[in-house]
Parts: structure tokens; sequence; C-alpha cells
């Protein structure tokens, strides 16, 4: 350690250090989830000015934390390529409503087809059956997967990490009521739980919510319950005892923090599983409504009409996007796994 | 041993309970049953329904007794082996599922058949050398295709093999009788997202098994490395990937409801969906008791064979 840089007036931290803290970061990630999160979820209910600048802080906000990402992520490729793949998403969920597009849900010229020139627009990607641009739908369609999709993960991890904490913490007959609920959701085969939970509850994104929760929770309570058996033993929470802190504070502040890598790699790879369940649902008609685009819709939609190889892409292309996401999401996984492993 | 297997039985059943009655109770409500009876009553909307012709309907179909006590009425028919009767396609639910099932088994036939060798023989090669070449490759494709989810994986092989090239049926519909081609795509599309997962576990387990001290030995005292490999790695680098193996009969009853709905093969799935939009009570229930019933049975089976297989974990 050297000492004798110490001085009394301490220098200006450096703006690219500062931004690294903990609620600088925050902030960013806050900066660019409440926008798009209100756009998307309350979209209907906002007037149309605000509407129209509301996702603005956020396009800055998606850069910088891309920028965060690439460079703390140096040593890892694997996990830089999947930032990048999930960042382009979100950079175009931020953007899509400032980006050169038409509105994805005008009908134009049905089935022109790939780069066609018609009624003064360029078709690059083509248009679907109802004649709507298909890289505007397309590029549109990320903001909906990718609201419920984190958002549906975010509630599961929620509800998940609270019953494992309680579970892990206390032990006894908390342990065995929330285990033996976790063994009877469980032994659903995912896709059944699904089917009955939003058949009950009737299609719509909340409703995925609560079903992804009920899916996704069991399996994420066991790994925070495991994690939790592991670290309740250690000093640091005898300590917190001793000073009398109130259980439920032991659990949120010394615990989870505690726990956090092995979390954040699960929550990871849960996101992909839970944009993958969003995309099937919504095909098998029981997840977002339409008008408004969305990957799996356009599937459902196009499967009807598009069994020809001259419309495939009406397929593909939601298809390929819809597997790009999930890419960076497992490798993005992979990567922190990888550098978490390292350290 | 035995002890293990009936105290998983009994708590089987258990679960198996509670799963019916808590599905019992919830499509008991007047929602349900009112669109019940408009679905099959003609095509309005449940605003329309008229009191009286509800009531009627009901009385018609046994269902205005309390719902515990059709709940105790059903159990008694299930230990007979009668499942009731569809209101959709208005047949006994065994028959009907039993057909399904078939057709769903057939499915996840030719899946393991071809996902199992495929999965292992990659899995282990990879496994064999940890950062070769054919591992590294190992990795590549197995993150791949995990990632494409399977609907995403169905449309490739569909545009690719039907649509473009015109080799297979574009769906399994099989209008026209039994079709064995109208098969090959979905179940390309399950051994394809299936396969990634179980060479990649394969792989770590055989990793780890490559690394321990009595393979060390065996290769210093100069036995051929083959003889190495088939005879001393693989008995105890094969024991995790059988119980991830089995446990894979869980993820197929989720997995094929989206394959048989693509390709509209009439299987277990596509009858679960179908009967779960049309709000068909018996069916659902039968449907869901089976996929537990296989779900847990997978759980079982996979936790017994795994201390048969490994003496050296016994269950207390």
């Amino acid at each position: 350690m050297t000492t004798a840089n110490i001085s009394l007036d301490t220098a200006p931290v450096p703006f690219n250090v500062r931004i690294r803290q903990p609620t600088a970061l925050i902030g960013l990630v806050l900066l660019m989830w409440v926008p798009l999160t209100l756009y998307v979820m309350f979209g209907p209910f906002l007037s149309d000015t605000l509407k129209s600048f509301v996702l603005l802080p956020a396009i800055p906000a998606t850069v910088a934390l891309y920028v965060i990402a690439v460079t703390s992520w140096r040593e890892s490729p694997v996990a830089i390529i999947g930032a990048t793949l999930v960042f382009f998403w979100l950079f175009v969920a931020v953007s899509a409503p400032y980006l050169p597009l038409i509105d994805p849900n005008k009908p134009l010229a049905p089935f022109a087809e790939m780069g066609a020139y018609k009624k003064d627009h360029w078709f690059l990607l083509g248009a679907d059956f109802k004649g709507r641009d298909m890289l505007s739908r397309d590029l549109w369609g990320c903001q909906r997967v990718l609201v419920w999709g984190v958002s549906a993960t975010l509630v599961a991890y929620a509800v998940g990490a609270f019953f494992g904490l309680l579970a892990g913490y206390l032990s006894g007959w908390w342990d065995q009521a929330i285990s033996l609920v976790c063994n009877i959701l469980l032994s659903f085969p995912v896709m059944v739980l699904f089917i009955l939970i939003l058949n009950y509850l009737g299609p719509s994104g909340f409703n995925i919510v609560i079903a992804v929760t009920f899916a996704s929770a069991p399996a994420i309570m066991r790994i925070v319950r495991g994690l939790t058996l592991d670290t309740r033993s250690r000093d640091y929470i005898f300590a917190a005892q001793t000073r009398g802190e109130h259980p439920l504070r032991i659990m949120i502040f010394e615990l989870l923090p505690n726990a956090r890598g092995p979390i954040i790699v699960d929550a990871c790879l849960r996101l992909g599983y839970t944009t993958v369940a969003i995309t099937t649902l919504t095909f098998l008609g029981l997840g977002l409504q339409p008008p408004d685009p969305d990957w799996g819709l356009m599937i459902k939609e196009s499967t009807k009409v598009a069994m020809v190889w001259k419309f495939s892409y009406m397929l593909l292309i939601p298809a390929l996007s819809v597997s790009s996401l999930i890419l960076g999401f497992n490798l993005l996984a992979d990567g922190l796994r990888e550098m978490s492993l390292r350290d | 041993m035995l002890k293990l297997i009936g105290s998983r039985l009994l708590q089987m059943l258990l679960i198996m309970g509670v799963i019916s009655f808590i599905l019992f109770a919830i499509f008991d409500s007047d929602k349900f049953k009112k669109q019940i009876a408009v679905n099959e009553l003609g095509g309005f909307a449940v605003s329309a329904l008229s009191e009286q012709d509800y009531q009627a309907w009901l009385e018609k179909k046994g269902l205005n007794v309390p719902f515990y006590q059709r709940y105790l009425n059903w159990v008694a028919g299930v230990a007979q082996g009668d499942f009731g009767k569809s209101f959709e396609k208005n047949e006994p639910v065994a028959d009907l599922l039993a057909t399904r099932l078939v057709h769903t088994g057939l499915l996840a036939l030719w899946v393991f058949a071809l996902m199992i060798p495929l999965s292992l023989l990659f899995g282990v090669v990879a496994g064999m050398k940890e950062g070769s070449p054919q591992d590294r490759l190992t990795s590549f494709i197995s993150v791949l295709t995990t990632s494409l989810p399977e609907i995403a994986t169905a449309i490739i092989l569909t545009v690719i093999f039907a649509l473009g090239l015109r080799w297979l049926p574009p769906n399994a519909a099989m209008v026209n009788g039994w079709d064995w081609r109208a098969l090959v795509l979905p179940v390309l599309t399950l051994v394809l997202y299936d396969f990634g997962y179980v060479a990649r576990m394969t792989r770590a387990s055989m990793a780890e098994v490559m690394n321990s001290q009595y393979i060390r030995t065996a290769i210093l005292k100069g036995l051929p490395y083959r003889r190495v490999i088939l005879r001393h790695a693989l008995r105890n680098a094969l024991i995790a990937p059988f119980t991830i193996i089995v446990l894979q009969m869980n993820w197929l009853l989720s997995g094929v409801v989206v394959v048989e709905v693509f390709f509209q093969y009439a299987g277990f799935g596509k009858l679960l969906l179908d009967a779960a939009l049309f709000g068909d009570i018996y069916v659902i229930q039968a449907a869901t008791l089976v996929a537990v019933f296989v779900a847990v049975a997978s759980q079982i089976i996979s936790d017994v064979g795994y201390t048969f297989l490994n003496p050296r974990i016994r269950f207390a």
C-alpha cells in the first residue's frame, strides 16, 4: 500500500470511476428502465405530448450503460458479444419512436416482397399479409418482449428470493411449508402450468407476469435457499444478530448482497427462458394481444398465410430476432459465470 | 431402497390429489361453466346466455351439484378408469387421451432415440480433452442450439426443408393417413433444442472424471487410451447424464405443446392446449394429471436410478 499520495484535500474522483459506483449504475438503469416500462405498460394512459418525449432520457442512459458494460467486461469476449446483442435490442426498444420508421400498424401493401418499392415506401424487409412494414414491426416488437420479459423475471425473482430467504434463514416450519408448495409447483411441466394459469386469468401482459412468477419462483426459491443456508453461519450474520437487527433486515441487507454472484448469472439465464416463454405463449394465443407488434404475435399471424417459400420471410424475421435476443442473454450468462469463477 | 420408492410414490399420490382438487375448484367457477355452455350451445356471447338455458344445460350435464360432490364422483370414476367425457369432442376422455398419448409417445421415442446417442457422443468427445478444438466446437454448437427456441427452430427447419427444398411436408396434421415423413421435422426440432443441454451436462461430467486421480493413474500405468476411456472413465461419467436424460421427460412434455401446435400434430400437447382454450374441464384434469404423473415419475426414476448406479450415495 502506498501512503505517499495521500494529501489532505482529496483529489476529485474521475468521472469514469464515479459512474461505476453502485448508486450511479442503479440510477442509469432506472433512467433507462422506468421510461420504457411507462411507455409500454401504461402507454394508453399517457398523453400524446408526454409519450413523445418520455423515452428521450432513456437513450443516452442505454448508450452509457453499454459503454460501461463493454469497458468493465473487457476480459470476457463472450460477455461482450452477449451484452452487444442485448443492448442492441434495448437501444432499439428505447429509440423506436425516434427512428425513421413508419407506423407498424398501418396497412400499406399486402405481401410486398423484400426490397420492394410500393406506395412511396421502400419495404426493406417486405410487408406482412396485411401490408404492414416488417422492418418497422420487427423493431417495435422488441419493446413488448423486453419489457414484459424483464418485468416478469424481476417479479419472479423478488417473490422467489423472498421465500428462499425465509426458508433458508428461518428454517424449521417455514422451510417445510415453503418447500412443500414449491415441490407441488415444480411437479408441473412448465408449459402445463402456464396454460392452466393463463387460461384461468385470461391472456394479457400482467397475467403473463403472474404465470411466470408461479413457474419460475419455486426454482429461484431453491437456489436462494441453498445460498442462504451456505452464508447463514458466517460471522457477519452472527454479528448482525448480536447487534439485535431485525431478521428481515439481516436477510435483505446482509444475506442477499453476499449471495449475489450466482443469482446474477441465474437471472441472465432466466431472462432467456422468460423471453422464450413469452414468445411461445403469444404464439399459442395465451399471451399479449393484437394489434401492437410483438415477435410471437407476428409468428402466430403469419403461420396461416406464410407457408410458402416466397413469403417465408414473415416467419423467419421474428424467429431470428427472438433467437438473437435469447442468444445475447445466454452468452451474457456464460461470460459472467466465467468471470465469477475466475475471481 | 424400497422404502425410498414407497415414500416417493406416496408423495406423488398426495401431490396429484391436491392438484386435481385445486383444478376442480378453479374450473367450477360460474365464469368457466358459462363459457363451456356458450361453446357447446352455439357461438353467441356469454352475455346472451339466458339464465334458464344455462340452468337447463347444467342440469343436463350434471354440473349443478356442489363441486365437492362432483369431485368425489370423479375420483371414484378415475379409480375405475373412467375419466369423464369431453365436452368439446363428445367422446370418453380416456380413449381420447390414450390415442393422443400414443402419438406423443411415438414422437418422444424418436426424440430420445436420436438425442441420447448424439448428445452423449458429443459430450464425451468434448469432455475427453478440455479446451481442445472439439470441446470448443461442442460448446459453440450447444450454446447456439439451446438459444434457438423451439418455435424458431421449427420455423427455420420448415422454411429450409419443407418450403425451400420441398423434401418434407410442412405440417404433421396427417389428413391423408399416417405419414412417417411428416414426423421428421417435429422430431428434429425437439432434438436440436434438447441436444445442447444434455451434451453440455455430459461434457461437464466427463471433464470432471478425466481430471480425477484414478484416470491419471490408469493413463500413467500404460493402459491403452481407448481402454481408459471405455472401461474406466465412461462408467463414472455417464451417471450424471443418466439422471438428466430421465428428467428430460418432464421438459419434453412442455416442449411438445409448441411443436405439436406449430406442426398441427394431433398429440398430447395440442389436446391440452385445445382443451384449455375451450374450457374442457375433464380433458384438462386428465391431461394435467398425466403430465404431473410423468414429471414426478421421471423424478423418482432418476433419483432411484442414481442411487442404484452410484452406490456412494444412499438416501436416508
